[in-house]
C-alpha cells in the first residue's frame, strides 16, 4: 500500500535530450539521442543513452525488469515518450515449469537475453527506473564470484522454450550489436560517439573528476553545517530509500555508494548549501555523475534482492570516486590489489563458517568494504594532513559501523543457510570487529563519508531491527558514536535518520515477507498483524485437510469402476457433444491471445450443460498449445460469483491470484486498474474465467462494469470470459454502460438431448460394460426430457449401480444394470414422495386432510381457517367413529402436517386463527387416501 | 454363580427401582442409541453403504434424509455413524462436522463452526481467526487442495438442511455440492430435514450440483408393531441385575399390554401420531409414576399420563378464570354465534352482558364499566381474546376490534368444570341466543 504512495511522491521529470530525427516517415516518429531523467525537486539529472541496461518499473519492486535500451522515439506531439528495448530475464520471470530447464542452481545476478516474441519490445519511457550495468559471461566461464551487487551477468539466452548458449555478439556494446532481433532492423544504425561508451566505469573516467579541494571544503562545511540540514536530511533520505527496494544490504550498499560519491539528495542539498558559489560547471558535471550514481543506485537496490553480490562494480566506484586522489585511471590495474586484501582479510574472519561455501559469499559485502577501504588508503594519503581534524572521528565511526553491517550480512546470510545459533553471530561480529581494528589508524576519508557512516548506520539500524537482533547492538553502536563524534548535532541527525528509517521499516515489512522468498522472522511481522479489532488469518497457515492413515481403496469390480468413471468430478478424456462451442471459444480466446488484445465473451445456459468444464478444456488445449510455443504464453484465472462472499471480493480474488498479493477491496480494485490501464511491460494475456455471473451484481454494478471495462483498454491483454445461467442476463440485469461493454460475443448452450447424453455416459465408461443399451437408453431420454443435466443423468446412473450391486445375492455375481435397476433409480429422485407420506401420515392427520378439503368444497376457496377446518375435522371424527380430538391436539396435527410442508401454514402464533392452505393438490390426497382406504 | 444370583435377588426394591428409571429414562430421553434401528433397515443400509464409500474409496457424496418431524433421522444418522466408526479402517480417516440450521443460522457461523471442527490451521485455540471472505477462501482452497486418495474424508452433517437453503445466495450450500461434485477433497454432504418440499427451497445450479439422493423415512407401522414397540421400551434388557425383579416388571408390562383401557389409549395415541417421540413422552409419565412402593407399572399410570398428555392447553387457563371474565367469554360466544364469527369490540361484549345481567341475572350483580374493562383487558394479556387491528394505538380500548381463540366445545367443558358455577350463566351460554 505504501509503496505506491511513495512511488507517486517521487516524481521524476522525463526530457529528451539531443536533436530528434526522423526515422520513421510515415508513422511521423522521431528519433532522440538520450534522456534525461530528473527527480522533481532536485537539480541534478540522470542521462540516458542507448544502448546502456535499464531498469523498467514493473510488478515487483524488489527485482525491476531489466533491458537493454535500443532507442528512443516519440510520435510528432513529443507527448508520448517510447524507447524500443531488448529485454532481459530474471529468473523469477521464467515460468516455474521451465526453471529446470537451465539444469544448475542460478547466479543470483543472472539474467537471460530474451529472444521470445510474446513480449511487446516498445516500452513508455516514465517507466524506466534508471541504469544498471550488464556484464556478459562466456558460457563456460565461471560467475565472477565476488560481485557487486549492482552488477548483473548474462550467459545465456531464454526464447520461451529452452536456454540457449548466448551468441556473445549480441551481447557487445558496439552501436552494430545493439540489433539483436529483426524487429528492430527498421532502426537505422547510428548512435553518435559521444554515446558509444556503454560500460558505466569508462563514462564515469571520462567525466573530470571534482577538484579534491572544492570537495574537502564541501566536506568540512558540511560537518559543520550538519545540524542545519538534519532535519531535511531526514525526511529526504527516508524518502529515497523509499522508493527503492527494501533489502537491507542493497541499502547498505547503495547508501554507502551514494555517501561515498555524496550523492544522496540530502548531501546533495548540503553541498549546493555549502559550497554555493564553486566552481559551476565542475560542479553541474559532477552533478550529472552524482545523478548518474544516484539513479544507478536506487535501480539497483531493487534487484539485488540476494545479498551476494560481486565486488568487481563496486570496485570500479571506488575507482571512479577518486580519480584525481588515486591518479589512477584504470580499474584493472587496481582490481588486483585489493583483491589479495579481501581474500586474507577473508581468512582471517571466517573461522567459525569455514568449509562452507556459500560463507565466501555471505562475507563479499565485508570484502568489499575492505577491499574499497583499501583502494581508498593509498588514495587518501596524500590528504591525510590536510583532512587531520576530520580524520579521526571519521575513522573511529566508520569501523564499528563496516563491523556491524558485515556482520549484519554475515548473521543473516549464516542464519538463513546454516541456521546456526546467534552466539555464533556475535562470535563473526566480534573476529569481524578485531580484523578492522588496525585499519582505524591508518584510514582516512573526507566528511562526505562521514555522512556515509551516518547513513548506513541508519541503515545497518533498520537491517537489525527487521531481522529482530536484539537492540544490544544498538545502544552500543550509539555511544561509540557519541563518543567518537563528540557532537550532539550529529547525534541529533543520526536519530532523526533513524527514526525515518524504522517507520519505514514497519510500514514495509509485510510487503517484504510478502514479496521476498526470505523467510521472515515471525515476530516481526505480528505486531502488524496482531490488530485487536480483526483478527487476521495467521500469515503463515496454509489450508489443507489432514490426509488418511488409510489410502483410500482403489475399486474392485467392474461395477464400482463404473461408478467411479460416472462420478461427475472424475475429468474425461474428452468432452463429447460440446465440440461446436469448444472450437468456438478456442476460436476467440486463441485469437485475443495471439493478437495481444482484450475481449469478453458472455456464456449461457442452464446448469450442467458443461459450460465451465467446456472452458477449462478450451484452456487445457490452449496451455497445451502455449507448452508447444504455437501461441504466446498466457494465464488464466478463474473466479465464481459463488465462492465469494461479496461482489467486491472479486477484485481481491483476481489480484491475489495475479499476483498473489493480499490486500483489501478498494485497494484490490485500485491496484487491478491500474494494471490493466497502464502499460506495462513484458505483460503476458490473462484469460478471467467468471463464473456465475449474476452474483457479481451490485446495486452500482461496478464490478461488472469494471470487469468488462479493462478488456477494452489498450494495453489490458486481457480476456473476460463470463459464465451465467440465463441467456437473457444482461438485458434484464445490467445496465446500458455494462451490458454495452459484455458486448455481443454470446453463446448458449442447450440443453443435452438424449443421444448427446448417451454419447456422454458411453464416452464416460469407456468400454466399460456396466449398462445394457436399453437401460442407458431410458436414463438419457427421461434426463433429456426433463431437464438435459449432464449431473443428474450420471447421478442416476451411478444409483443404478448400486441398486443393481445390492439387489444381486453376492456382489461378484451382480450383472449389467437393467432397466429395473435404472427404473428404481429414476422413481427415487424423480417421484413425489407427498403421495408415500400421506400414506404414511397417521390416521388423524389423514383426517384432518380431508377436513381441509371438505372445508374448501364447503367454502369453494382453496384457503382456509384452522378453527372452520376442525369443526369439519370433529365432525368427520364421528363419522368414522373416533373419539373427538381437543383442539390443541388438532393444533398439534396441524402442525406437523405443516412441517412436512403438506399443508402451508401461517405463523402458529395466530393459533386457531391462522390460515391452511393445501402445498398437494386435492386430486393427490384424495388418491393417497383412497388407496389407503382400499 | 449361585451365590451371585442369591445375592442379586435380594437386591433392596429400591435400587431396582432406580436402576430400572435410568435404564428406561435413558431410553426415552433419546441419550442412548437403539441397538438397531426398527423399521428402516433398507435405509439403513443405504446410508451405511453410501457413507462406508465415501470413507473407504474417498467417492464424494450428497444425500437428504427426510421424514417428519420425530421419524427418527438423527437416530438413523447416529446408528449408521456409530457402525460406521467401528470399522477399523475408518476410524481414523473420517472428519465429521455437525452443523445444525437452528444454530448455524447465517454462512458466515457456519463457515467459522466448520473450520473450528476441522480444526484448520487458522484456529488458534477455540477461535476461528480472519474475516468471513478470508475463511470461506481458506476452506475452499482446503479442500480444493485435497483429492480423492489421500485427504481424509470429511462428512458434513447439517441438521436442519431447509434452514441452510435461507442463507444469503446459498453460498455454503452451492460450495459444500460443488466440492462433493468435483475432484476435490472427499467430502459427504448429509442433509437432514423434514420437509418434502426441501428440493424446491434449492437454487437451480444449486440443485444441480446435489445428487438427488434422498431417503425418505415414513414409517408405514402398524398398530400391532406399535404395540410391540411399546412393550419392548418398557421391557428390561436382559443383563438387569436382579432377575427376580426383571421377570416381574416384564411379566407385569406384558399384562399392561394387554389391558382393554391401556390398548385403547394406545390405539389413540397411534392414531394422532406414529413417532416414537410422542409415545416416549407418554411412558416417560408413566414411568415416573413409579416409585419403590408401587415398584411396577399399573393401567391407570398410563390412563392418567394419556390424560396429562390429552388435555386441552386452554382448558386450565379457563378453570382459572373469575366469574365476570367467564360471563365476558360467554358473551362474545353469543356475539360470535349471531354475527357468524365477525369481530366484536368491548362496548358490543358489554352491552351483551348487561343485557343478561337485566333479563336473567339472579346470582351476578351489576359491575362498574371500569371493572368490567378490566377483566377484557385480562382476557387479552391471556390470548384468549386477540385484537384484529395491528395498530392498537389509534383506536379507543372500547372499539379495538377483537376475536375470540376459543372453540365453542372448549367454553363448554369448561363451564362443565368450573366449581360452582351460578345455573344462571349456564343456563346462558347453553340457551341458543343471548
Amino acid at each position: 500500500m505504501v509503496r505506491y504512495f511513495t512511488r507517486l511522491r517521487v516524481r521524476r521529470i522525463y526530457k529528451w535530450g539531443g536533436r530528434p530525427y526522423i526515422f520513421d516517415r510515415k508513422l511521423k516518429n522521431y528519433g532522440f539521442e538520450y534522456l534525461t531523467m530528473s527527480v522533481e525537486g532536485q537539480e541534478a539529472v540522470t542521462t540516458v543513452t542507448p544502448g546502456q541496461y535499464i531498469l523498467i518499473e514493473g510488478n515487483d519492486d524488489d527485482n525491476p525488469f531489466v533491458a537493454k535500451l535500443l532507442k528512443f522515439f516519440s510520435d510528432e506531439s513529443h507527448k508520448q515518450k517510447k524507447a524500443l528495448v531488448q529485454w532481459f530475464l530474471r529468473l523469477s520471470e521464467v515460468p516455474q515449469n521451465k526453471k529446470l530447464l537451465l539444469g544448475r542452481s542460478p547466479h543470483p545476478q543472472e539474467i537471460f537475453y530474451y529472444l521470445g516474441r510474446a513480449c511487446d519490445d516498445e516500452i513508455n519511457v516514465e517507466s524506466i527506473l534508471g541504469t544498471v550495468h550488464v556484464q556478459h559471461v562466456p558460457e563456460d566461464a565461471p560467475f565472477p564470484e565476488p560481485g557487486t551487487k549492482d552488477t548483473l551477468y548474462v550467459k545465456l539466452s531464454w526464447d520461451t522454450k529452452a536456454f540457449n548458449v548466448l551468441d556473445p555478439v549480441l551481447m557487445q556494446d558496439t552501436p552494430a550489436s545493439t540489433l539483436p532481433k529483426p524487429a528492430l532492423s527498421l532502426f537505422p544504425p547510428r548512435a553518435s560517439p559521444a554515446v558509444t561508451p556503454v560500460s558505466r566505469g569508462p563514462v564515469r573516467c571520462a567525466l573530470p573528476a571534482p577538484d579534491p579541494t572544492v570537495m574537502r571544503r564541501a566536506g568540512s562545511v558540511s560537518d559543520t553545517r550538519a545540524t542545519m540540514s538534519a532535519g531535511k536530511m531526514g525526511t529526504l533520505e527516508a524518502e529515497s530509500i523509499h522508493s527503492a527496494s527494501k533489502l537491507s544490504a542493497s541499502k547498505i550498499l547503495s547508501a554507502k555508494r551514494r555517501g561515498s560519491a555524496a550523492d544522496t539528495p540530502g548531501v546533495r542539498k548540503k553541498l549546493q548549501l555549502s559550497i554555493g558559489a564553486s566552481p559551476g560547471k565542475r560542479m553541474t558535471r559532477a552533478d550529472v555523475l552524482c545523478e548518474l550514481l544516484d539513479e544507478e543506485v536506487e535501480s539497483e537496490k531493487g534487484m539485488s534482492l540476494k545479498l551476494s553480490s560481486s565486488v568487481s562494480h563496486s570496485l570500479q566506484h571506488g575507482c571512479s570516486l577518486s580519480p584525481m586522489r588515486s591518479g589512477c585511471k584504470t580499474p584493472n590495474g587496481q582490481r588486483e590489489f585489493p583483491w589479495k586484501l579481501a581474500s586474507i582479510s577473508l581468512d582471517r574472519l571466517s573461522p567459525t563458517a569455514l568449509g562452507e561455501q556459500d560463507f565466501s559469499r555471505a562475507t563479499t559485502p565485508s570484502r568489499r568494504k575492505e577491499s574499497a577501504m583499501a583502494i581508498r588508503e593509498p588514495a587518501l594519503g596524500v590528504l591525510a594532513e590536510e583532512d587531520s581534524e576530520d580524520s579521526p572521528m571519521q575513522l573511529i565511526a566508520m569501523t564499528p559501523r563496516s563491523k556491524r553491517k558485515s556482520a549484519q550480512l554475515v548473521s543473516l546470510r549464516i542464519r538463513k543457510q546454516l541456521n546456526l545459533l546467534d552466539n555464533t553471530q556475535e562470535l563473526i561480529s566480534d573476529g569481524d570487529d578485531e580484523s578492522f581494528v588496525p585499519y582505524k589508524k591508518v584510514l582516512q576519508s573526507s566528511s562526505d563519508e562521514e555522512k556515509t557512516e551516518s547513513e548506513e548506520e541508519a541503515v545497518v539500524m533498520k537491517t537489525r531491527r527487521r531481522n529482530c537482533k536484539t537492540s544490544a547492538m544498538t545502544p552500543r553502536k550509539t555511544a561509540s558514536k557519541k563518543k567518537v563524534l563528540q557532537s550532539s548535532s550529529d547525534e541529533e541527525k543520526t536519530e532523526s535518520e533513524e527514526e525515518a528509517v524504522v517507520m519505514k521499516t514497519r510500514r514495509r515489512n509485510c510487503k517484504t515477507s510478502a514479496m521476498t522468498p526470505r523467510k521472515m522472522p515471525s515476530k516481526k511481522a505480528t505486531p502488524r498483524h496482531a490488530n485487536p479489532s480483526t483478527p487476521r488469518t495467521p500469515r503463515h497457515a496454509t489450508p489443507s485437510i489432514p490426509s488418511r492413515t488409510v489410502p483410500a481403496r482403489q475399486p474392485g469390480n467392474i461395477l464400482e469402476e463404473a461408478r467411479a468413471r460416472l462420478h461427475v468430478s472424475s475429468v474425461p478424456e474428452s468432452l463429447p457433444c460440446r465440440e461446436q462451442e469448444f472450437q468456438d471459444i478456442y476460436n476467440f480466446v486463441e485469437s485475443k491471445v495471439m493478437d495481444g488484445t482484450g475481449g469478453c465473451m458472455y456464456i449461457s445456459g442452464v446448469p450442467g450443460t458443461g459450460k465451465t468444464a467446456t472452458i477449462h478444456e478450451v484452456i487445457r488445449c490452449l496451455q497445451h498449445a502455449a507448452d508447444m510455443d504455437e501461441i504466446p504464453t498466457f494465464r488464466f484465472i478463474e473466479i465464481n460469483g459463488m465462492k465469494m462472499t461479496d461482489p467486491h471480493q472479486a477484485y481481491v480474488q483476481i489480484l491475489q491470484k495475479l499476483t498473489n498479493q493480499k490486500v483489501t477491496a478498494d485497494h484490490a480494485a485500485a491496484l487491478l486498474e491500474k494494471r490493466f490501464s497502464n502499460p506495462a511491460p513484458k505483460k503476458e494475456t490473462t484469460v478471467l474465467l467468471v463464473d456465475e455471473l449474476d452474483l457479481l451484481w451490485t446495486r452500482k454494478q461496478n464490478v461488472m462494469y469494471n470487469l468488462f471495462d479493462w478488456p477494452t483498454r489498450r494495453h489490458a491483454r486481457l480476456v473476460v470470459l463470463t459464465i451465467a445461467n440465463t441467456m437473457d442476463l444482461p438485458e434484464r440485469i445490467m445496465i446500458n454502460r455494462v451490458a454495452s461493454r459484455l458486448g455481443l460475443t454470446r453463446m448458449s448452450f442447450q440443453p443435452y438431448s438424449f443421444k448427446q447424453l448417451q454419447q456422454i455416459i458411453t464416452s464416460r465408461l469407456n468400454k466399460v460394460k456396466a449398462f445394457e443399451e436399453d437401460a442407458m437408453q431410458l436414463v438419457s431420454r427421461k434426463v433429456a426430457a426433463l431437464s438435459g443435466d449432464a449431473r443428474r443423468c450420471l447421478d442416476i446412473c451411478r444409483r443404478a449401480t448400486e441398486i443393481c450391486e445390492h439387489s444381486a445375492s453376492h456382489p461378484s455375481s451382480a450383472g449389467l444394470v437393467r432397466m429395473s435397476h435404472v427404473m428404481e433409480a429414476l422413481d427415487e429422485m424423480f417421484s413425489s414422495s407427498y403421495i408415500t407420506a400421506i400414506r404414511c401420515a397417521s390416521l388423524q392427520e389423514q383426517l384432518f386432510l380431508r377436513a381441509v378439503i371438505a372445508e374448501f368444497r364447503r367454502l369453494g376457496l382453496e384457503e382456509a381457517i384452522f378453527q372452520q377446518v376442525f369443526v369439519q375435522h370433529q365432525a368427520l371424527s364421528r363419522v368414522e367413529g373416533l373419539q373427538p380430538i381437543s383442539v390443541s391436539e388438532g393444533l398439534a396435527v396441524c402442525q406437523r402436517l405443516g412441517a412436512c410442508r403438506l399443508l402451508l401454514l401461517e405463523a402458529s402464533r395466530l393459533d386457531v386463527l391462522q390460515r391452511v392452505r393445501l402445498n398437494v393438490s386435492q386430486d393427490d390426497v384424495l388418491y393417497a387416501l383412497k388407496a389407503v382406504r382400499d | 454363580m449361585s451365590k451371585r444370583k442369591v445375592k442379586e435377588t435380594h437386591m433392596p426394591v429400591g435400587e431396582c427401582i432406580s436402576q430400572v428409571q435410568m435404564i428406561l429414562r435413558e431410553r426415552f430421553c433419546h441419550q442412548r442409541l437403539p441397538e438397531k434401528p426398527v423399521g428402516m433397515e433398507s435405509q439403513h443400509k443405504h446410508l451405511l453403504e453410501l457413507l462406508r464409500r465415501t470413507a473407504v474409496h474417498g467417492e464424494s457424496n450428497s444425500v437428504l434424509i427426510v421424514g417428519p418431524r420425530g421419524s427418527g433421522k438423527t437416530m438413523l444418522l447416529n446408528c449408521v455413524l456409530r457402525e460406521l466408526l467401528e470399522v477399523k479402517d475408518v476410524n481414523k480417516n473420517v472428519l465429521p462436522v455437525h452443523l445444525n440450521g437452528l444454530l448455524q443460522t447465517d454462512d458466515r457461523i457456519a463457515l467459522k463452526e466448520i473450520t473450528r471442527q476441522l480444526n484448520l490451521e487458522n484456529v488458534v485455540g477455540d477461535k476461528v481467526f480472519g474475516s468471513f471472505a478470508e475463511n470461506l477462501a481458506f476452506l475452499l482452497e482446503a479442500l480444493k487442495k485435497g483429492d480423492r486418495s489421500s485427504s481424509r474424508p470429511v462428512l458434513f452433517i447439517l441438521d436442519e438442511f431447509d434452514l441452510f437453503a435461507h442463507h444469503k445466495n446459498q453460498t455454503l450450500l452451492y460450495n459444500l455440492l460443488d466440492v462433493s461434485q468435483s475432484a476435490q477433497a472427499p467430502i459427504a454432504v448429509i442433509g437432514l430435514t423434514c420437509r418434502l418440499d426441501v428440493l424446491e427451497l434449492l437454487e437451480k445450479r444449486v440443485k444441480s450440483r446435489f445428487s438427488h439422493r434422498q431417503i425418505h423415512l415414513l414409517s408405514s407401522l402398524s398398530f400391532i408393531q406399535y404395540l410391540d414397540n411399546v412393550r419392548s421400551q418398557l421391557s428390561l434388557p436382559q443383563d438387569f441385575p436382579d432377575t427376580k425383579f426383571y421377570d416381574e416388571w416384564n411379566d407385569g408390562i406384558k399384562t399392561l399390554c394387554e389391558d382393554q383401557p391401556v390398548v385403547d389409549v394406545l390405539q389413540r395415541h397411534y392414531n394422532s401420531s406414529k413417532d416414537f417421540r410422542s409415545l416416549h413422552l407418554l411412558l416417560m409419565l408413566a414411568l415416573s409414576r413409579v416409585s419403590a412402593s408401587k415398584p411396577a407399572i399399573k393401567p391407570t399410570d398410563l390412563l392418567e399420563a394419556s390424560r396429562v398428555c390429552m388435555v386441552d392447553s386452554k382448558a386450565n387457563i379457563l378453570h382459572g378464570l373469575s366469574i365476570l371474565e367467564l360471563c365476558l367469554i360467554i358473551a362474545m360466544k353469543h356475539l360470535n354465534d349471531i354475527y357468524e364469527g365477525e369481530p366484536f369490540n368491548f362496548q358490543m361484549v358489554h352491552n351483551e352482558f348487561k343485557k343478561f345481567l337485566q333479563r336473567k341475572s339472579r346470582s351476578i350483580h351489576n359491575f362498574d364499566k371500569p371493572v368490567v374493562i378490566k377483566a377484557f383487558e385480562h382476557l387479552q394479556q391471556l390470548e384468549l381474546i386477540k385484537s384484529m387491528d395491528s395498530s392498537t394505538a389509534k383506536i379507543q380500548k372500547e372499539f379495538q376490534l377483537m376475536k375470540l381463540m376459543l372453540n365453542h366445545s372448549q367454553i363448554m367443558e369448561a363451564l362443565q368444570k368450573y366449581p360452582q358455577c351460578p345455573t344462571d350463566v349456564k343456563q346462558w351460554a347453553m340457551s341458543a341466543f343471548g
